[in-house]
Parts: structure tokens; C-alpha cells; sequence
């Protein structure tokens, strides 16, 4: 018997592009978040990023609103820096009618907002083990947070929407026991550092998923207005409370950890480094912590001169702004501007995920730890 | 809203000549600004502790390119793009806070369009991250940037009617306890 011979063509196998939709309903989101990838086989061309699934109009809610009540409005910009998001808006306030801020008060914000930075930076070292395929970290990150927000909770009365900072100091003074509890606190946490460090800092598995993955320029991220641990990563030197100093910062003694690649693996170390600085300022500054006064003399309906100004400071996430216009004589701003790091450092993802295969889309998408409270507001 | 808006600070605030502040209040960096911008520019002047720029909407991008890229100046981040309504003016105006990495220095760039006809040149040749702002402000406030790649809805859904960020867009009824005068 003959055997006929079968002719194999590849007619029909034509390359073409795919587009596939993620979101805004994923869990890789982290949040509601919608991209389109445009496909060719395993390799992405093109990203369409989708957001506004959560505005809520909080730049045009705040007209309505007194420059306290605002307040309220920032807690939930970027809800996992909440304190962080406070300040900066109270700090815009406080430079628009000239108020003093009590040292005491100064350094208490400079530990909350720290602490919350740690805090954020351990929901990113949680979530982001999760894109990269590990569940342990997850524990880790939510295991020190909680500790974190606890204190928040003895503090203000609330795990996350604080509401605390008040325009020329702090609703408060914190609880008898702050101190001591807040040194306790920071030996368990460098204790859940250095474990979150051996989990995944130095895992083969995580380096060969993030080194070199979604690598971005300095020029580049500059260019897209990218800021924070993101533009860090990148080689650029670049962060509010040293360029841009505020606060009781030029009296705290800490560094500005800076990458060299530009990639995934250099963001997140950027972060963990950051962490460690955290530490460290908040140490010197409950050293420092001067008793006194925690609120300055300031009207009870604040009706500021004419005029506009912009105040930024250093969020976990990056360099958040805050723009108020006042037309004088007014309790409400005629227009408060929010310029949210994410939403800047988003405009980079396309250019970060050319080229990439999809496995790494979430990779890349999380070594961003965008908040979509602070992107859609 | 039924309060009366009174007309933009700066009408009230700066009057002509406001401009030429005290020569030894002078920094290095404004003497530069003005040397490279020599007559672009329309108005300069210290707002708090940033100096302020007022350009007209035809030298706008040139001006941009020039703070940018000029030696000395190097306003390469741009930090936030706003828009104001000033509606009682029947003006919008757009303000761009841009500063250097290398020298710490600020600048705020304001330039002013008709309500009625509202639009800019867009800088995203000049910078990149202007992208979603200005696809922000044309969903707000309804300001068409000229030469944007892709000028679609951002932060609103598609069909949305109506620019709610400016001062017209009919909000419901609220209640507030101190609000106002």
C-alpha cells in the first residue's frame, strides 16, 4: 500500500489582531479599572486605558462645600493614604490664609503620614505578590497594615476615612500612650519588614517575573509627568520632601532611594527601601515630638483673600497637588484642583506595556499601585 | 448656585504696572525668565512664592517650547493642568503648574480663552503628560485642544451632555449649614 502524503498548509493561520478587554471588573485591576490590549499572539502592541468609573465629582462638590468639609473629601481620594491626602489640602488651606501650624502638630502629622506611607507600601507588597503568582506576601503586607490602622483607630476613631487633620493643626491630641505604643509598633513592624523582605525581596521567582519587565526611562516617565516611587525607579531624584521641602522635613535626617532600571523589580524596591526611610523619620521624630498646642487660632468659617495657590506634597504614590482659587470673602473655593499621582503615572502605562507579553500585563499594571479613587475623583 | 460671583482677583488685585516689582525682590531665575520670553509675554508677576506668567493664546505654544527647553529655565515637569471658569467674564482660563528638577524653580503659566469660543493648541509635543489633562478639561469644560490625537471622552461616559465642571452645569439642591455669604 502506497501511503499518500498529506500536504500541511499553514493557509488560514494568518496573524491577526486581537483585542481583548480587562476590567474594569478583575481582580488584577485593583479597582475599577479598564484597559483594552491590542494583541499580536502573546505580545501586547497597544494599551487603551478606560477610567472614570469612579468620578464622583469631588472638585465639583468641594465649590459647594467649606474649607473645613472638604477635608472629608480627601480622606477618599486615595483611600489607602488617607492621612497622607489630608495634609496636603490642609497645607494648601493653611498657605492661602497664612495660619500657623503648632510644632507639635507638625511633627504628629509627619509620624501619621509616614505611618500611613508604610502602610500603603505594605498593601502594595501584598497585592503586588499576588500579580506576580505568590500568596504568601498577602498575608505579610495585611498582617503589618492592620497593626498600622489600629493605631489610626486609637488615634482618630477610624481604621481609614480619619478626618483628623484640621486646617492650622489636628482635631486632637492623640491618646495618652501614643508614644510608647508607637515604638512597640515600630519594632513589630521592622520585625514584619525584614520577613516581607526574605519572602519575596530575594525570590528567584519574583526577580526573574519583574526584573527587566515594563522598564520606562527617566527622560520618559519626566516627560509623562510621572512621579513618586514610579519616576524613582527611573534614576530621577525627585521627591516633594526634598525638592520641594514642607513641613518639619529639613529637620529629619533621611535618604531618597532611587533606581537605575526603570523596571518593575526597581519600583517595587524603591518602595521597600522607602519603608525602611519611614522607619526611620518616624523614629526621629517621636525623639523630636515637642509638647504644646495642636491647633492654632484660625476663624471657625474660613473666608480666605483673593487669590490662587498651589501647595503639592510627597504621597506614597507620588507628588499630589492641590490648586485653590478664592475670590475673597467666600466660605466655599471657587475652584479646588486635585492633580492626583496616578493619574499621572497611568498615562505611562502604554508606553511601559508596548512590546510586553500579556503575562506581564499585570505585572507591569501593578508595580503602579494606582488607586482609582485618586485617578477617576 | 445663586450666589454672586464677584469678577476675577486678578482684575481687582493687580492693576496696570503691577507688573515691575521691587528690583531688589528680582531673582536670577525671573531675570532669566524675562530675558527669554522677552516680549511673549503679557504680564509676569510673584504670585506667593511662584512667579506667574499671563501669555496670550497665539505666542502660547512658543512659549511653552521656551520653558521648556531654553538653558537656565528647564521647566520640564509639568505638575498640573486646571481649568477655572471665570463665568462671569464669560472667560475660561487655563493654568499650567510647571517647575525644574534640576533648579527647585516654579512657574505657573495662565492663559485665557472666550467661553464662546473655547480653545487652545494642545502640549503634548512640548510635554507628553498633558495627554489626559487636557482630554479632562474638554470633558468638564468643554475646551477644545487643537491637535490632540485623541480627543475622546476621558473620565465621562460616552454622551454624556453638558460640561459639569463649569459654573452654568445646573447642580441639584443641596444643603449646606454655613455655605456662602
Amino acid at each position: 500500500m502506497v501511503a499518500t502524503e498529506v500536504e500541511i498548509t499553514r493557509d488560514g493561520l494568518d496573524r491577526a489582531e486581537m483585542n481583548i478587554n480587562m476590567g474594569p471588573q478583575h481582580p488584577a485591576t485593583h479597582g475599577v479599572f479598564r484597559m483594552v490590549l491590542t494583541l499580536d499572539g502573546e505580545l501586547v502592541t497597544d494599551v487603551e486605558p478606560h477610567i472614570g468609573y469612579l468620578h464622583r465629582g469631588s472638585e465639583r462638590l468641594s465649590e459647594d462645600e467649606n474649607y473645613q468639609q472638604i477635608i472629608t473629601l480627601f480622606d477618599r481620594l486615595d483611600y489607602i493614604a488617607n492621612f497622607n491626602n489630608e495634609w496636603v489640602y490642609v497645607r494648601a488651606v493653611e498657605k492661602i490664609i497664612n495660619a500657623e501650624v503648632p510644632e507639635r502638630a507638625e511633627y504628629l502629622r509627619v509620624i501619621l503620614s509616614e505611618l500611613n506611607r508604610i502602610a500603603s507600601h505594605f498593601l502594595f507588597y501584598g497585592t503586588y505578590g499576588l500579580d506576580t503568582g505568590a500568596m504568601n506576601p498577602v498575608m505579610i503586607g495585611f498582617r503589618e497594615r492592620e497593626r498600622i490602622q489600629a493605631l489610626f483607630e486609637a488615634v482618630s476613631g477610624a481604621r481609614m476615612m480619619h478626618n483628623y487633620f484640621r486646617i492650622g493643626g489636628l482635631k486632637d491630641d492623640v491618646p495618652d500612650g501614643f508614644v510608647p505604643a508607637t515604638r512597640v509598633l515600630l519594632d513589630q513592624l521592622k520585625a514584619g519588614y525584614d520577613e516581607a523582605k526574605n519572602t519575596l525581596t530575594e525570590s528567584e521567582v519574583f526577580i526573574e517575573r519583574t526584573a527587566g519587565v515594563g522598564a520606562i526611562s527617566g527622560e520618559q516617565a519626566l516627560d509623562f509627568g510621572v512621579s513618586g516611587p514610579v519616576l524613582r525607579a527611573s534614576g530621577i531624584d525627585y521627591d516633594v520632601r526634598k525638592n520641594f521641602p514642607y513641613s518639619v522635613y529639613p529637620e529629619l535626617d533621611f535618604t531618597v532611594p532611587v533606581g537605575k532600571h526603570g523596571d518593575c523589580y526597581d519600583r517595587y524596591m524603591v518602595r521597600m527601601l522607602e519603608i525602611e526611610q519611614s522607619l526611620s523619620i518616624i523614629e526621629q521624630a517621636l525623639d523630636k515630638l515637642p509638647e504644646g498646642s495642636i491647633q492654632s487660632r484660625v476663624p471657625r468659617i474660613i473666608r480666605p483673600e483673593a487669590g490662587d495657590v498651589y501647595v503639592n506634597g510627597e504621597n506614597p504614590r507620588g507628588d499630589l497637588g492641590v490648586y485653590i482659587v478664592s475670590v475673597g470673602h467666600h466660605a466655599t473655593p471657587y475652584r479646588l484642583k486635585i492633580r492626583g499621582p496616578s493619574f499621572c503615572n497611568l498615562m505611562a502605562l502604554a508606553t511601559m506595556m508596548r512590546g510586553s507579553y500579556i503575562a506581564d500585563a499585570t505585572v507591569i499594571l501593578g508595580s503602579l499601585d494606582i488607586v482609582l479613587g485618586e485617578v477617576d475623583r | 448656585m445663586t450666589e454672586d460671583r464677584p469678577a476675577s482677583p486678578d482684575d481687582a488685585e493687580k492693576p496696570a504696572g503691577a507688573a515691575v516689582s521691587d528690583p531688589n525682590e528680582v531673582s536670577p531665575f525671573e531675570t532669566r525668565l524675562r530675558e527669554t520670553l522677552g516680549d511673549r509675554i503679557s504680564e509676569i508677576s510673584t504670585n506667593v512664592d511662584e512667579l506667574q506668567v499671563r501669555v496670550a493664546r497665539d505666542q502660547f505654544v512658543e512659549v511653552c517650547e521656551a520653558l521648556k527647553e531654553s538653558e537656565g529655565i528647564d521647566l520640564k515637569y509639568l505638575r498640573c493642568l486646571s481649568v477655572v471658569d471665570w463665568d462671569d467674564d464669560k472667560e475660561m482660563e487655563v493654568v499650567y503648574h510647571l517647575a525644574s528638577m534640576t533648579h527647585s524653580d516654579k512657574v505657573v503659566l495662565k492663559v485665557r480663552v472666550s467661553t464662546d469660543d473655547p480653545w487652545l493648541p494642545t502640549v503634548i509635543p512640548v510635554w507628553s503628560g498633558a495627554d489626559w489633562h487636557e482630554r479632562e478639561g474638554h470633558d468638564l469644560f468643554g475646551i477644545e485642544f487643537h491637535g490632540h490625537p485623541n480627543m475622546t471622552p476621558l473620565i465621562l461616559y460616552d454622551g454624556f451632555e453638558g460640561f459639569p465642571g463649569r459654573k452654568s452645569f445646573p447642580m441639584p439642591e443641596q444643603v449646606t449649614f454655613y455655605g456662602g455669604d
